[in-house]
């Protein structure tokens, strides 16, 4: 089975999707690294290899939480599924 | 079953201070920008004699010059090299880059430009770069136990494939490094910002910790006193945003991965500066790639762990670099440039501990004197750290 993304820790915000040519509507399948375990998800955009989806909804001003850390902050709304990058997400520093 | 780190060796060249090198370079080392030209010469007339040239070296004073002699001497004493030619435009600084180098008791000859043309500079030279350069075939390798082997680590052109994958088998592999007693440095100051408390909370004792984190202010200080924005077109650069990385935050967890679960902070150096001791050290150093790789080999270090994930493409004169990815792109389009291929990590086709092992393996076959990808592509990128402008 491809796996089609993957969640350092099943705390975070985000998935980095590990494949090429990743569309919108493609069922995806995720590995949680740290836990060890699969998740499904249906990709709501089309994201590019390395970059992020959001695993749950996400409002503007939260935090975004990867490795369990945080490592900025939503500057809009972003749907579960969605592109997650710097249209979206600002850093804190700086 | 791991790799018995401790009971292995591997063969290189025992310098004349007692360090053991990989490579066996003889090296025309310029003290500045001037004596380029006379230094590629030399190494076009002597086969086997390598020349270094850079982009500065003239009217530097203070820390900032300090630095430039610790880089070029701590590059000539580097045990990867068998002998050192120096030229310089004056023999003032040519003489104290000679003398520091001397103090290790490697042979190195300096010459001075004025008073003799770049024709008769580079007709001495040349004569002393042939029995240099006879003097180091002659030397035989030795074994030396693999803990006296030094190793070094930096990143760049990171994604997110860094992060999760090719970082973390650096710090698998440092893991086992450090528990055999190898004598290590990571470094890397504003990319580690965002996790700079997961650092601070690994150094071995409350002094390193103040110390270490002494060296972040600082830097930090400079990114405010200079920045004109929130520096979203530089760090993550470019490459590291088409790579999927947002925020420094998330690059600088990624890059933390490189030091593992288990190694803590023995220490920390200054730019260029030799360790004193065995363990994980951290350098104050820039995160550009070619600045940071020259900082370790001048630091003595004599193989290099280098995670990529866009595919940053960058060598060092002296010091072997080892690339590693586990992006499946830069995999299949940037082959040539990847020593270990890590991305089975990524669909679980092989677990962190394997891709540790294929790391040591390849530094192992590196050390007895396999060529990497970096080498055979002919990268030399030599670049020295400037700490401001000129007098």
């Amino acid at each position: 089975m491809t796996i089609h993304f993957v969640v350092h820790d099943e705390g975070d915000s985000v998935g980095v999707v590990v494949v090429e040519g990743l569309s919108a509507s493609n069922r995806i399948n995720g590995w949680v690294m740290d836990q060890d375990k699969m998740i499904e998800f249906d990709a709501k955009s089309d994201i590019p290899i390395g970059h992020k989806l959001a695993i749950r909804p996400i409002k503007a001003g939260d935090t975004i939480i990867k490795y369990g850390v945080d490592i900025g902050k939503a500057v809009a709304d972003i749907a579960a599924g969605e592109h997650l990058h710097v249209h979206n997400v600002k850093t804190k520093r700086w | 079953m791991g790799m018995d780190l401790k009971g292995s060796s591997f063969e290189g060249w025992r310098r004349e201070n007692g360090r053991m090198g990989v490579r066996n370079h003889v090296v025309v080392l310029p003290v500045d920008d001037l004596s380029n030209a006379a230094a590629e010469a030399v190494a076009n007339n002597i086969k086997g004699a390598m020349a270094i040239p850079h982009a500065y070296g003239r009217l530097q004073f203070g820390a900032d010059l300090d630095l430039h002699f610790r880089t070029l001497i701590g590059t000539g004493t580097n045990p990867n090299v068998a002998a050192v030619i120096v030229i310089g435009i004056e023999p003032g600084w040519t003489g104290k880059i000679v003398e520091g180098i001397a103090a290790s008791g490697k042979p190195v000859e300096g010459f001075a430009i004025e008073q003799n043309g770049d024709i008769n500079t580079i007709a001495s030279a040349s004569r002393a770069a042939y029995r240099m350069v006879k003097h180091a075939s002659r030397l035989k390798k030795v074994k030396a136990p693999l803990v006296e082997l030094w190793v070094s680590t930096k990143c760049g052109e990171s994604d997110t494939t860094s992060g999760l994958a090719s970082c973390p088998t650096v710090g698998n592999a440092f893991d086992k490094l450090w528990e055999a007693g190898h004598t290590l440095v990571f470094g890397e100051t504003t990319e580690l910002t965002g996790g700079e408390h997961l650092v601070a909370a690994r150094c071995r004792t409350p002094e390193i910790r103040q110390q270490f984190q002494a060296m972040f202010d600082r830097y930090q200080g400079v990114i405010e006193a200079n920045k004109t924005s929130d520096l979203s077109d530089s760090q993550p650069t470019k490459g590291n945003i088409e790579g999927g990385l947002t925020t420094i935050e998330e690059k600088a967890l990624g890059n933390i991965q490189k030091i593992g679960k288990k190694c803590l902070v023995d220490g920390v150096l200054d730019k260029a500066e030799a360790p004193t001791g065995s363990g994980l050290w951290f350098m104050d150093s820039s995160s550009a790639a070619a600045e940071m790789v020259t900082l370790c080999a001048a630091s003595g270090y004599a193989v290099h762990f280098f995670p990529t994930g866009q595919g940053n493409v960058i060598g060092n004169p002296i010091l072997p670099v080892i690339k590693l990815t586990a992006n499946p792109r830069t995999q299949r389009t940037m082959s040539e440039h990847i020593d270990v291929d890590v991305t089975g990590l990524l669909q679980k086709r092989m677990n962190m501990d394997e891709a540790g092992e294929a790391l040591l393996d390849c530094m192992l076959r590196t050390a007895d004197g396999e060529l990497t990808a970096a080498e055979l592509l002919g990268h030399r990128e030599f670049s020295l750290t400037r700490l401001y402008e000129s007098a």
